[in-house]
């Protein structure tokens, strides 16, 4: 994560125009991301199948939920799935069941294997986190997925700032970050080999200050952890063995979109296995991690 | 102003990593830590601080310091929010590079003024228009290895600008740079270069005008598919040019149907009445049209062209050479279409000395190439509909090109084919006849009884003054279809046409009764679409042993002694229907009741709704 700003100066204004290929007036850089994704979205539903999306509960996978009613009307058409390591936070956990009563959401639990399935080389936050890995691999495997719609976006880390928006990946689901294909413009090659499956990130473009703005818009449920209270907040809301609250007073959505205007800490400062070793993340990534 | 995406390109090792790192360092946008850490593998690696690792986030992309794989990171400036994309420069890693610059606004072109214009150089700037980002700043960088010599910079921009020109892009400001120590990146005024008095990369970014793509104005949707809610089908897709509104008149191709919008549906609900140019949106028809994902929806004063070949031009990425003859799926809007390759007109030489007719493409090579398919395609020209013209050729799974839809050609041509208006519609003509058309598609398995009822159905319906007519395989093949035999494609191609044929009779208000075993899904499906909602598929259905032992044309006979190869029910293969509108028994009902049910059937859904309506006249 490499965002920051010129200290000291006036915010940008809200309203951009549109992506490349379709500018007009008054629309804003966020009613441009949106139909991007939803466009997105739907590609994956009528060209893979089947599929299934990740919902971690944070803000970016609950955005992309919304986008995904917004894509087809109202409805969820595929299955949600957390992959539970059983160490979410309790917020995580009543947010989740409260969600999906609200949204009638067809949510599965998938109980990831225990960290000594994890590959033992890794340091041991990475460690603790691979266990994901090897949940969505089962997962995967057991109900033959074609694909799998995750919530990452660019900005977040620089390893995910090289993914494709449609990311074919090995038998074994991991990924090739040698050999990614070419993806052009907005045709998406969206077939997959027998056995294999793609992952579907439709949040790519959208920057973490773009998903705070278009929650507050659209007024979208979080997880009440993202609120600052007696001068701590989660910026990025992981498990509670290997994630901790950073610094804040930013108790309000609005607090929060001033906080990054002006914060040089990145997004994931709290993410510790982020900062175990140089190449932790990109270890935990190839090998198929979200 | 506005969110700009650039994409930094240029020769491999020409500082285009290490140009972005700076620029990012110099505007405040590197978080906290991050110069320290860096600092840190640098040294970890004994290479002195490299800027490029800011963005060359792979190990191996450090270890080797080359940039592999297209990377982006957001840049905040008082201006304006810049997306920097960085695309590498090495030649087997083109495909990576277009990856990055097909989502860019504007380009970053860097030369090393050292080692000036390079092979890569070169094809980068041929391959920014092919890929729709004509708008460039080029930077020529590392001024220090050259003493900063303004002579060499004015010969470097020279030869840039003619290059450039040749590519049909243009640069709106050449920059001497020396990105390392940071001249001419973020602040314009170097020391070392009193002869250049323009922007620094920055300011000359900052300078670049809206892109505001050239395109058409008529409606362009590809319909990306139907969601269904309630009983309604809602078309989804985006809309790539145009308008979009409620009760305008609009045309699906390539079927040419006119069509009229019901109404626009979003969520959560609210009213709307009108979308834009790139909005993703649903939306419902009037009446009975089908509507299949890859369909264009247009106005219907300018509808896309209709055309089974097309000349484009492509960057081949395939590992063999491009020739003619091969065969290959193209994806386009939502469409995918099988196409072959009727010739490769040309391989544009990265020198710009045309080759000529090579007769193949080589990988990495850019050339117009004429593709022919067998399907009629509906086809936008890149400088008309950009967005519908892009496309990707596979090779089984593999992405082996991309590139633009120039031009169809062929007889076939026209963008202003719009089916003619009839001055009355179904409903007056249900007036006068007193029922509205219909087609009663029979499928089922040989002697099932598909012929001996559907002669049955049509004197029952002439005797209660109803329009019916049957249309017979052996009587069709005998006139209409006479140029068909019974290879699988001719097949295809006689169902094709009885199905438009029947919803010709349907529209002129006829009940056509079709007697076809038409095996395939595919098929009865195609016929479906011709039409719309006065399509009935009615399956005669009996199993294989009764129709064998029937066998009034001795045709079971002759296919067991194997004079009919591929026989229906023997050795070629009958999909049965998922979710006909009617089943017939004739293994368990009498010719007598299946014909009963028929009509019972005919009278309630065609007959009848007619009847209601016409009552209902004032």
């Amino acid at each position: 994560m490499l965002r920051g700003r010129l200290p000291g100066r006036g915010r940008s204004a809200l309203l951009r125009p549109a992506a490349p290929t379709r500018c007009y007036e008054g629309v804003t850089l966020l009613d441009e991301l949106e139909a991007r994704s939803i466009a997105i979205l739907r590609e994956a539903y009528f060209r893979v199948s089947p599929l299934a999306m990740l919902w971690s509960m944070g803000k970016d996978s609950t955005a992309l939920l919304w986008l995904v009613r917004k894509a087809f009307l109202g409805s969820v058409p595929f299955p949600v799935v957390l992959l539970d390591t059983e160490m979410e936070l309790p917020e995580v956990y009543a947010f989740r069941d409260e969600l999906a009563r609200a949204w009638n959401l067809d949510v599965r639990n998938e109980l990831c294997p225990p960290e000594t399935s994890s590959d033992q080389t890794l340091p041991p936050a990475t460690r603790a986190a691979a266990r994901k890995t090897a949940g969505l691999r089962a997962l995967i495997a057991r109900e033959k997925l074609r694909g799998v719609i995750v919530g990452i976006r660019r900005d977040e880390q620089s390893t995910r700032a090289k993914e494709r928006v449609f990311s074919p990946r090995l038998p074994d689901g991991a990924w090739d970050v040698k050999h990614q294909p070419a993806e052009l413009w907005d045709v998406y090659h969206t077939d997959v080999a027998d056995g294999q499956h793609v992952r579907i990130h439709p949040l790519l473009d959208w920057t973490e200050v773009d998903v705070w703005r278009y929650t507050q818009r659209e007024e979208i449920p979080i997880v009440p952890l993202y609120l600052a209270r007696d001068g701590k907040r989660y910026r990025s809301l992981g498990e509670k063995n290997i994630t901790v609250p950073i610094d804040s007073n930013a108790a309000t959505i609005d607090e929060i979109i001033a906080e990054l205007e002006t914060t040089r800490q990145p997004e994931r400062a709290g993410r510790v296995m982020d900062h175990e070793s140089e190449d932790a993340f990109e270890r935990l990534r190839t090998g198929g991690y979200m | 102003m506005n969110q700009l995406r650039v994409v930094a390109v240029g020769h491999v090792d020409h500082g285009k990593s290490t140009l972005i790192g700076r620029l990012l360092h110099e505007t405040g946008n590197l978080p906290d830590g991050k110069v320290a850490e860096l600092r840190a593998i640098s040294e970890r690696r004994g290479v002195a601080f490299e800027w490029s690792f800011v963005l060359d986030a792979l190990q191996s992309e450090r270890d080797q310091a080359v940039t592999i794989d297209t990377t982006r990171i957001w840049m905040r400036t008082p201006q304006r929010d810049i997306v920097l994309i960085d695309a590498p420069g090495h030649k087997e890693f083109l495909r990576n590079m277009v990856t990055g610059a097909s989502d860019a606004d504007a380009a970053l072109l860097l030369v090393d003024a050292n080692e000036g214009v390079g092979e890569q150089t070169r094809r980068h700037a041929q391959l920014l228009e092919l890929i729709g980002v004509p708008r460039v700043v080029v930077a020529i960088n590392k001024m220090d290895r050259v003493g900063y010599d303004a002579g060499r910079y004015t010969a470097i921009r020279a030869e840039m600008e003619a290059l450039l020109e040749r590519a049909g892009a243009s640069a709106t400001a050449f920059v001497p740079t020396c990105a390392r120590e940071g001249e001419n990146v973020a602040l314009s005024g170097s020391p070392h270069m009193p002869f250049y008095d323009g922007p620094s990369v920055l300011e000359a970014l900052l300078a670049l005008p809206e892109r505001r793509e050239a395109g058409g104005e008529a409606l362009r949707i590809a319909v990306q598919g139907v969601v269904r809610r309630d009983l309604q089908r809602i078309v989804v897709g985006r809309i790539e040019a145009g308008e979009l509104a409620a009760g305008r008149e609009i045309l699906i191709s390539p079927a040419r149907r006119r069509a009229r919008v019901a109404a626009l549906h979003v969520w959560p609900e609210r009213e709307k009445v009108t979308a834009r140019a790139g909005e993703s949106v649903g939306f419902t028809l009037e009446g009975p049209f089908f509507v299949d994902r890859g369909d264009v929806i247009s106005d219907t004063w300018h509808a896309p062209a209709l055309a089974t070949s097309f000349r484009a031009r492509l960057l081949w990425l395939g590992a063999r050479p491009l020739r003619a003859g091969d065969a290959y799926r193209m994806r386009f809007g939502t469409r995918t279409a099988n196409v072959e390759v009727t010739e490769v007109e040309r391989v544009i030489d990265i020198e710009f000395l045309d080759r000529g007719t090579s007769g193949f493409a080589r990988t990495n090579d850019v050339a117009d190439v004429v593709f022919s398919s067998p399907q009629t395609l509906p086809l936008d020209g890149v400088d008309e509909y950009p967005g519908l013209a892009r496309f990707i050729l596979l090779d089984g799974l593999d992405i082996v090109a991309g590139g633009t839809i120039l031009a169809p050609l062929g007889p076939n041509v026209s963008n202003d084919l719009v089916r003619v208006h009839h001055l009355l519609d179904a409903d007056a003509r249900a007036g006068r006849i007193g029922h509205r058309g219909a087609v009663l598609w029979f499928t089922g398995l040989p002697a099932a009884g598909k012929s001996t009822i559907a002669m049955q159905i049509e004197r029952r319906l002439f005797e209660r003054n109803c329009n019916a007519y049957v249309l017979d395989g052996d009587n069709v093949r005998a006139g209409l279809n006479s140029d068909l035999g019974f290879t699988p494609a001719d097949r295809h191609e006689n169902i094709r046409r009885v199905g438009e044929v029947a919803a010709l009779f349907a529209d002129s208000g006829t009940i056509a009764i079709t007697a076809f075993i038409s095996p395939y899904r595919a098929d009865r499906a195609a016929a479906r679409r011709a039409a719309g909602e006065a399509f009935h598929e009615i399956y005669i259905k009996a199993d294989a042993q009764t129709c064998e032992r029937r066998d009034p044309k001795g045709h079971y006979r002759k296919a067991r002694a194997g004079a009919l190869p591929d026989f229906t029910g023997i050795t070629g293969d009958y999909e049965e229907p998922q979710t006909p509108e009617l089943v017939v028994d004739t293994s368990l009902l009498s010719i007598e009741a299946a014909v009963e049910a028929v009509l019972a059937y005919v009278e309630e859904r065609v007959i009848a709704p007619a009847r209601r309506h016409a009552a209902s006249w004032p």
